[in-house]
């Protein structure tokens, strides 16, 4: 008989939007406060594997249909790719820049080609995060 | 003229030619026939140097390798070189013309041969003709690598490998030691030419390290040339097919370390230990040699240590000859001179005699199927023309007229008694023995020349224990024993031809000081009834007895116990060296872990420690430290016992957790110390590394899983504390040196040039972007690593439940 963890369900539900939410925010303060891609992936996959711990992984699966090893090479594929971008433009590899822009809703932002760097190191840490517990999990 | 070089490498592009000639006309001819195209080529293209070397002239060439480190390949040409030269491919031509009839066109891989054959004579020409002496000593490994692949030519024989190994064991041995010694000529005088060495000799005479240069030198020269006790490679290279026996092991290659005594014999001679070694060391080659030579029942062993006892006489005379150096120009210099002269004259007789008798002895083996003495014997009927060219060249070797070893030996036994009476180095109270062991040593060459005379062709005639139907060689067989016995005879009969033109020149590049005319060394067959001449007689008088009374004595010389020969011993010696490295390696090589750690970490702490306290590096400074606050001493206490706890921990359970607890108190002091980043990081990866090490706690295998606790061993607490004992001194001491101000300055301005607030986001993300690229890499690659252990295994198990 399959348990009837339903209590354990509806916290999920409600708990991994919240994780979610906060991992993002981790991700998106981290110019400027503590947090950043490394934390920010981080407590994105810890949400991800609560997903998986209580709904089970066949069901997850289905609704996120992400391959995390894939995951994981585009985000180091971003990292060097911004990396790139500053030789395009005849600087030196990783040269980072940023600007004030007037956005109609926020007002005025900063926009930081390193936000895009953070985002490749984000990626690598939820995909190998997920990843090694997958592969760990499915070892039976 | 064609530049000189061009002749030293005809023999490599010849090499190079040979497995397409062999592939695709070897059906049709011979092999060999065109590769004598080139010692003979060689050779008449040598022969027109003849004239004006003999004019005093010398040729030099140059044709530049590596300029800029000054290496050149330096061709000089000059007496000595010249005699040398015209050896090797004299004798080279002869040595190919005769196995052309020895190595069979069907059976034999004669690519390989020929390939070798060539390599070893181009590197030999190079040896002799290189005034570089870093191009002489690539060429002089060249012929020890190309002699290896002569030697083990029959490969699957077990013997040739061996006799190989050991050749090439002991010559490179040598040829490492030249080595060093060149590189100290060279550092001395600053100069790699032979010549300018010879020209700067104050330089190098005075200098700390001449002694070490020349016994190196020596070691090479000794080794190359089979002299005691270096000579037990000889006689076990005489597995290689007799062609190369008779062109390598006794006209060439033995003759290098000849050819470098005699080179660096203005440079080293007229000193006492040169001296004493060269002339020492050749006469205990010679006797031991003759002495091992009369036990051997296999000709071509006999011959082998004929050729030992033989360099050992021209090695001594060659010593003998040095002392012309110390003497100068004046009466008792020429006295010594006519010494060397004595060398290059025995040398070239001993080409002669020793090449045609290793012919013969193939001769034998090949017509007979035998090369054993005891199954030999009455040959004289069968082989007439054998016989009289192993009469002839046997005579020569043992020194009677009217042959050429005659007039050689006469000189050495002239050249002994005058040492006898130098007066110098000490030779006053033992100089006597010079004559009277080169005289006994006369005795044996003659008895085992008489032995491989008429044991093989005397006698009775006993077809039931040959193999073959014998009758005589080939006519091709026998062309190059005869051209070479004839030289015996008519370099007796007139030796002041070969003199004049080639000795003489050869003396002036041996003894350059020494202003010799031809007219000091007219070689005389008769010289008057004098001291030599009578030790001839008696040689032949006590030969002969000894010869007739061999049955009796000979069986107790043979029955010489194994346990005292060198080559035992050199076997034991490598026996033992690889048994010795085994066990060693054994012992450290455990294959344990652990005993790897301690090493690891024993060598941690000596070195650092002893740098600490051996540089004066250990003080310390807390003056800059900061107050240690509550917060600070509880954390460090909380984490010393849950240090403790993890150490004592009775099951591996407790251990994680107290592990986990450690690793909360960490991000605890990251909040204390103002480290957010850090904090929040080691917060998450603290909670993921537990989780893991739970989950390999779960998967440990049911069977032996004993819970107990860690047991105690003594070495690892020592080495433990030793180690944390090193690492907080060191941090200690570093502490309280500040060298320089920190950097931090700059990153504070994180806001104005990246445009974050966050610093260590800053310098992670920009500053430093590359370490974090490489980091998510690492970690990517860590993923990757655990899905495929993890997916390699699953489907290994599935192949095997299928299987």
């Amino acid at each position: 008989m399959k348990p009837n963890d339903v209590i354990l369900r509806s916290v999920t539900r409600v708990a991994a939007v919240i994780i979610l939410t906060f991992s993002i925010y981790l991700f998106m303060n981290g110019h400027h406060h503590p947090g950043g891609g490394f934390i920010g992936g981080l407590s994105t996959a810890s949400a991800i594997v609560l997903l998986y711990l209580s709904f089970g992984i066949e069901k997850v699966r289905e609704n996120i249909r992400l391959d995390f090893k894939k995951l994981a090479a585009i985000g180091v594929l971003i990292a060097v790719g911004t990396g790139m971008a500053g030789v395009v433009f005849g600087q030196p590899f990783l040269t980072q820049t940023f600007g004030h822009v007037d956005l109609p809703i926020f007002g005025d932002t900063e926009l930081a080609s390193a936000l895009i760097f953070d985002t490749g190191v984000a990626l690598a840490v939820i995909g190998t995060a997920v990843n090694i517990i997958l592969s760990i999990s499915e070892d039976r | 003229m064609v530049p000189f070089y061009a002749f030293i490498f005809l023999p490599f592009i010849f090499a190079i030619i040979v497995p397409f000639l062999y592939k695709y006309l070897n059906r049709q001819i011979h092999t060999g026939w065109f590769v004598l195209l080139v010692p003979l080529s060689i050779f008449i293209y040598l022969l027109l140097y003849i004239p004006s070397v003999a004019a005093g002239e010398t040729y030099r060439y140059t044709l530049p390798w590596i300029p800029t480190l000054e290496i050149n390949l330096t061709s000089y040409l000059d007496g000595l070189s010249l005699l040398f030269g015209l050896l090797i491919s004299g004798v080279g031509a002869l040595v190919i013309l005769y196995s052309i009839f020895y190595m069979s066109k069907e059976r034999e891989a004669l690519h390989n041969f020929y390939v070798y054959l060539l390599m070893f004579m181009g590197a030999m020409l190079g040896v002799v003709f290189s005034d570089h002496l870093l191009v002489f000593y690539g060429f002089w490994e060249l012929t020890s690598v190309s002699s290896f692949l002569l030697i083990s030519y029959w490969y699957e024989r077990r013997s040739s490998r061996q006799g190989a190994l050991k050749a090439m064991l002991i010559t490179v041995f040598g040829g490492f030691g030249m080595l060093a010694g060149f590189i100290m000529l060279i550092l001395m005088a600053d100069t790699y030419s032979i010549r300018e060495l010879i020209a700067n000799l104050d330089v190098i005479q005075n200098h700390e390290l001449f002694l070490p240069a020349m016994l190196c030198v020596l070691v090479g020269a000794f080794t190359k040339s089979a002299q005691f006790p270096f000579s037990i490679w000889l006689p076990d290279a005489m597995e290689a097919p007799t062609p190369v026996s008779s062109y390598l092991h006794s006209a060439t290659m033995v003759k290098a370390g000849i050819y470098l005594v005699a080179r660096m014999t203005p440079i080293f001679g007229g000193s006492s230990v040169w001296f004493w070694l060269v002339a020492g060391v050749g006469l205990i080659t010679l006797l031991y040699g003759s002495l091992t030579a009369i036990r051997q029942t296999d000709l071509k062993a006999l011959l082998a240590y004929s050729t030992i006892s033989q360099l050992g006489l021209i090695m001594c005379l060659l010593g003998v000859g040095s002392l012309a150096v110390y003497f100068g120009p004046g009466e008792s210099g020429t006295v010594f001179t006519v010494a060397t002269f004595a060398a290059l004259f025995h040398l070239f007789n001993h080409s002669t005699f020793k090449g045609s008798l290793f012919m013969v002895v193939g001769i034998i083996d090949h017509e007979t199927g035998r090369r054993d003495i005891r199954f030999l014997g009455g040959l004289m009927q069968v082989m007439p023309i054998t016989f009289t060219i192993a009469l002839i060249s046997g005579l020569s070797m043992a020194g009677l007229p009217p042959f050429n070893g005659f007039l050689s030996k006469e000189m050495f036994f002239g050249a002994v008694n005058e040492v006898s009476q130098a007066g110098i180095f000490g030779l006053g109270s033992i100089g006597v023995g010079f004559p009277i062991i080169a005289w006994v040593a006369s005795i044996f060459t003659f008895v085992y020349c008489m032995i491989f005379i008429f044991k093989t062709f005397g006698g009775r005639f006993r077809p039931e224990k040959l193999t073959r139907e014998v009758h005589e060689a080939p006519l091709g067989m026998l062309i190059s024993p005869l051209v070479l016995g004839a030289l015996v005879i008519l370099i007796f009969f007139f030796p002041n031809v070969l003199g004049k033109l080639i000795l003489t020149p050869a003396l002036t590049a041996v003894l350059p000081m020494m202003d010799v005319t031809p007219y000091d060394l007219k070689i005389s067959a008769w010289h008057g009834l004098n001291l030599e001449l009578l030790m001839t007689f008696s040689v032949i008088i006590f030969g002969l007895l000894l010869f007739k009374t061999a049955k009796r004595w000979i069986v107790a010389l043979r029955g010489f116990p194994q346990g005292l020969m060198l080559s035992h011993w050199f076997n034991r010696g490598i026996e033992g060296t690889e048994k010795l490295s085994g066990s060693l390696t054994n012992r450290y090589m455990t294959g344990s872990l652990r005993h790897y750690l301690i090493y690891i970490f024993s060598f941690f702490v000596l070195l650092l420690l002893s740098s600490l306290l051996g540089l004066y590096g250990l003080h310390f400074d807390f003056s800059q430290d900061a107050p240690i606050g509550f917060f600070e001493a509880g954390l460090v206490i909380a984490m010393i016992i849950a240090a403790i706890t993890v150490l004592m921990a009775g099951n591996r359970i407790i251990a994680i957790v107290a592990l986990g607890a450690m690793g909360y108190m960490i991000s605890m002091f990251f909040v204390i110390f103002r480290a957010p980043d850090l904090a929040l990081t080691q917060m998450v990866v603290e909670t993921v590394t537990t989780v893991l090490f739970l989950l390999c706690f779960y998967h440990l295998p049911k069977l032996k899983k004993n819970i107990e606790r860690i047991s105690f061993k003594l070495t690892n607490v020592i080495i433990s504390l030793a180690m944390g004992l090193t690492v907080s001194l060191l941090a200690l001491s570093a502490n309280g040196h500040k060298l320089f101000e920190p950097i931090t300055a700059f990153f504070e301005n994180a806001y104005e040039l990246a445009g974050a607030k966050n610093i260590v986001n800053a310098i992670l993300v920009d500053f430093r972007g590359f370490d974090t690229l490489l980091e998510i890499s690492v970690l990517t690659i860590a993923g990757l690593g655990v899905y495929l252990l993890v997916h390699q295994r699953v489907k290994r198990r599935e192949s095997n439940e299928t299987e």
